[in-house]
């Protein structure tokens, strides 16, 4: 990903307002199968981050003629993003599809806790050694501001590439209304609502587990996307506490070569030249390894987390027909009742009959997307494997070449040593 | 030149020139070269001085460097041999380091001198004395079980010095027999201005897990931790060129058995004695106020402080960098196992095969991190320790100085005191008495006389001391960034060819 513009930056921990700029280019870290249809392209150019408001520009490029304009750009908060997934998820027409799941909420957390600690370290470091770790830290900060873009635009991108979602309403208001969206997002009621809502799911979830769907297809789906999810949530999990113990040791190569170059100064022995190229390895070590750790955060880490929220999506889909069903069975069994009871007969008749319909929508939209689901995932998958495989060879063989010079340049006397611990091995 | 050839004459003829340990390295040069004067000096001699100066009884520096030599063979050995070192530790870069010059010296000499005859051959193999000590841990019980236990430490020795009765000997020993021969040492020559090694510290927490039987991880690491620096405690001990000669230390390294060291318990009567007189050197510390004369000693004292602070910050950092490999480590291995299951959850065959590789990979990457934990720490942090032990010593001996100087100073001034005595007592016409402080002042004139002489010594003793402590210093870091650094690139070369292997796999998905 390139990345250019302004980056003006001031501590944190000193209450004061940072404002990143960035233009963003287009090469994304996590795979999305886009048709090659151009006539919607959508991207995010720049972002402005201001206090806690991420502001996104979405620009869109458009032949279709549903739009006012060809080429335009609006702002959007990370709130209109959230109303537009929900909004979505509501739709009683798109029940049969997978609704990509909605971006995260941009999390500065992380490096401003670092940055408070640094902050209150910072008597304790030498002066190159804060310039360095607060460089760590903007990289970092850059870091989060990279991804939380990228899975915006990932998400807008995979509506505009999908058939029926691209056309939606609500979408293209998101697109090209050039006000504030504020009056159009969740209210009060409708956020409870929506706890509501999620708290129904979770009834839903026991819902699907314990009853056996006769269809094999989505029985197989169910035990599937069920086991995989628990399992993909694990290792979500796992690669983050790795990732980030890769960060602390080249966080500890700062510190250490900051030591070694203040040692290096006060020494006039042989050591000196040893210790100041050891101590200049070690820098570009820890900007090799921050590299290492943010690659696979990238191609890793961000992988698994978005997977595991489209298998989330996935599961919902699953909900939502196991929904459809349950309303059909009751429509049946009410049926039944009027039947028995000769009352309302025809109305019970025409509500079976419009539940078994939208019953069997879901089942074959359903089946549609998740097979097309699967095959994006594998792709995805093997797309971020291979690079993150490619990316870590790439730096080891860097890291090598570092070592390789930093030996060599040291005192020449020192090769026969070399020599000796080479041939032990 | 065959007179140079001649072996050097035996340890029994001591020396006590110690001057010439500095240039160590380059009598030894000198030294080979002159056996073998007419073979081409290889490329990788050093750029130092190859002087011809045909010195020849200099065994104490064949002594220096030969014994590190070869105990960089010995240190292979052991790491194979030990048997409580198998199961934990991998065998990756070899845990006891000791500073090692390299032995490449002494081959090229030997091949080179193949078509010559074999007398002469033999005749380097002589010359060649040498002395190292190896340790191996192993737990011993003493009348059952329980706090009575302890664990024994076998010394083995290998040497060519006359010193000793044999060539290779062991003996059995205990954790508070190298504290009692520190003791013994510390007593003999600190206050004569040798820095004598420190010993490893005491750990109460750690021996108790080890004697209440847990046979777990942590007690088997804190064992082989204990032991490897103990090695290294006994091989800086046996390096110098005074100590190695100490009754003392033939009789630790020889006799089967040895008193026991009570002394060097905490609760004993000695061990209060060292906690008081401990005291009482922090206070003296602080009120004597030494008139420096001599720059070079203030220079050197500021230098060590400096040093001390830095490798201090240093060896935090490296305690950091190990304890976060370790964690890496530990959350790279829980990864693997979750992408393993993963791999198994998946239903997309190509896709499985490839996360169950994924899986495999990470695994052997955790261990990867875990080895280069363990050099981390053994190459780098514990060096570091023992430096910052070490350079307490150091201060330690400057601080004798500053005593020795203020005992020549008091003495001075009873000195004047006794003179004004005597002054009056020639008024009062006492001629006893007069006599008597007669006495007295020729006494005091000459402890004043002694404490001159004690200071001077001390001073020249230091400043020799210090001088092949820096040289030791140099060597050991030198030798150790450059293994360090050995074994950060052997990382990273596995690393490369573990993912080298599984990006065809990556490549598969179909």
């Amino acid at each position: 990903m390139i990345i250019s513009g302004l980056f003006k930056f001031s501590c944190l921990y000193k209450k004061v307002n940072f404002v990143l700029f960035f233009v963003v280019d287009q090469l994304r870290s996590v795979s999305v199968d886009l048709n090659n249809d151009s006539s919607l392209l959508i991207d995010i150019p720049d972002a402005l981050c201001e206090r806690d408001k991420v502001k996104f520009t979405v620009h869109t490029k458009t032949t279709l003629n549903s739009f006012q304009k060809p080429d335009f750009s609006v702002s959007r908060q990370h709130e209109d993003f959230i109303w537009l997934h929900d909004t979505l998820v509501e739709t009683e027409e798109y029940a049969g599809l997978i609704i990509p799941p909605a971006p995260p909420k941009p999390d500065f957390e992380s490096p401003r806790e670092k940055m408070h600690k640094l902050g209150e370290g910072e008597a304790t470091m030498t002066k190159e050694e804060y310039t360095k770790m607060k460089q760590e830290l903007e990289a970092e900060y850059l870091a989060v501001f990279k991804k939380t873009v990228q899975v915006h635009e990932i998400f807008l991108q995979r509506l505009s590439s999908h058939p029926n979602l691209s056309k939606d309403r609500n979408f293209q208001i998101f697109l090209e209304y050039d006000q504030d969206l504020s009056v159009r997002r969740k209210n009060a009621k409708e956020m409870f609502g929506g706890f509501f809502k999620n708290m129904v799911k979770s009834a839903d979830e026991v819902l699907i587990s314990g009853i056996k769907d006769v269809d094999e297809f989505f029985e197989q789906e169910k035990t599937f996307l069920l086991d995989y999810f628990s399992k993909i949530k694990d290792s979500t999990a796992k690669a983050e506490k790795m990732t980030r113990s890769h960060k602390n040791v080249a966080d500890d190569y700062i510190h250490i070569s900051a030591t070694l170059n203040s040692i290096a100064a006060d020494d006039n022995t042989a050591l000196k030249q040893h210790l100041e190229k050891f101590a200049e390895l070690l820098e570009k070590l820890r900007k090799v390894e921050g590299r290492v750790a943010s690659d696979q955060e990238l191609k890793l880490t961000e992988l698994l987390r978005y997977y595991m929220r489209d298998i989330q999506a996935a599961k919902d889909l699953l909900y939502r027909r196991a929904r459809a069903l349950a309303d059909y069975e009751n429509s049946n069994k009410a049926l039944d009742k009027a039947r028995l009871k000769s009352k309302d007969v025809a109305q019970a008749e025409e509500n079976q009959k419009q539940c078994l319909l939208k019953f069997d929508k879901l089942s074959e939209s359903g089946k549609k997307e998740l097979t097309s689901f699967k095959g994006r995932r594998v792709v995805a998958f093997r797309k971020n494997l291979i690079e993150m495989a490619e990316l870590e060879i790439k730096h080891a063989k860097q890291c090598v070449i570092l070592h390789s010079t930093c030996i060599d340049l040291m005192d020449s006397s020192f090769i026969f040593a070399v020599v000796q611990v080479r041939g032990r091995r | 030149m065959a007179e140079d050839r001649e072996p050097p004459p035996l340890a029994d003829a001591v020396q006590t020139d110690f001057r010439e340990v500095e240039e160590g390295e380059d009598l030894f040069v000198s030294t080979v070269s002159t056996l073998s004067p007419t073979s081409p000096e290889p490329a990788s001699f050093p750029a130092e001085d190859i002087s011809t100066n045909s010195n020849g009884p200099k065994q104490e520096i064949l002594l220096d460097d030969d014994q590190e030599d070869l105990f960089a063979e010995a240190t292979e050995e052991v790491s194979l041999d030990s048997p409580e070192r198998e199961p934990i530790l991998s065998d990756g870069p070899s845990p006891a380091i000791t500073p090692v010059t390299p032995t490449v010296i002494i081959t090229p000499r030997v091949d080179a001198l193949f078509d010559r005859s074999l007398d002469e051959v033999k005749q380097i193999s002589i010359n060649v004395l040498y002395l190292f000590s190896i340790i191996q841990a192993f737990y011993f019980c003493l009348q059952g079980d329980g706090m009575n236990a302890y664990m024994a430490y076998k010394v083995t020795t290998k040497t060519s010095l006359s010193l000793f009765s044999r060539n290779e000997f062991s003996v059995k020993r205990r954790f508070s027999d190298f504290l009692g021969l520190h003791s013994k040492l510390a007593s003999k020559y600190m206050h004569i201005g040798y820095i004598v090694p420190p010993a490893p510290e005491k750990s109460i927490v750690g021996m108790t897990k080890v004697k209440v039987g847990k046979e777990d991880l942590s007690s088997a690491e804190f064992v082989e931790k204990r032991r490897s620096a103990l090695e290294r405690y006994l091989m800086r001990t046996v390096n110098h060129p005074a100590l190695v000669k100490d009754p003392d230390v033939i009789q630790f390294l020889e006799n089967t058995e040895l008193p026991r060291a009570v002394s060097t318990q905490a609760l004993s009567g000695a061990g209060i004695l060292r906690m008081v007189n401990k005291a009482a050197d922090a206070v003296n510390k602080m009120t004597i106020k030494m008139n420096e004369s001599d720059a070079w000693f203030e220079e050197k004292q500021q230098q060590f402080e400096n040093l001390d602070i830095q490798l201090r910050k240093l060896h935090a950092s490296v305690e950091s960098l190990v304890c976060h490999r370790k964690e890496l480590s530990v959350n790279t291995a829980s990864f693997a196992k979750s992408a393993a299951m993963l791999g198994n959850s998946e239903d997309h065959t190509a896709l499985s095969r490839a996360l169950s590789q994924l899986a495999e990979v990470e695994e052997k990457i955790d261990q990867l991190h875990h080895e280069q934990a363990y050099a981390d720490f053994y190459l780098f942090s514990e060096l570091l320790g023992d430096y910052v032990r070490l350079i307490t010593a150091v201060k330690g001996v400057f601080d004798q100085r500053m005593k020795t100087w203020s005992k020549w100073q008091d003495a001075q001034v009873m000195l004047q005191r006794k003179r004004e005595a005597e002054a009056k007592l020639q008024y009062a016409n006492k001629p006893d008495k007069l006599q008597q402080a007669k006495d007295e002042i020729k006494e005091w004139e000459a402890k004043v006389q002694q404490g001159e002489r004690d200071f001077e010594q001390i001073s020249k003793n230091i400043r020799r001391e210090v001088e092949r402590f820096e040289k030791q210093r140099v060597k050991d870091f030198k030798v150790v960034i450059i293994k360090y650094l050995e074994s950060l690139v052997h990382t990273q070369q596995q690393l490369i060819k573990y993912w080298e292997a599984f990006l065809p796999e990556a490549k598969a998905i179909a």
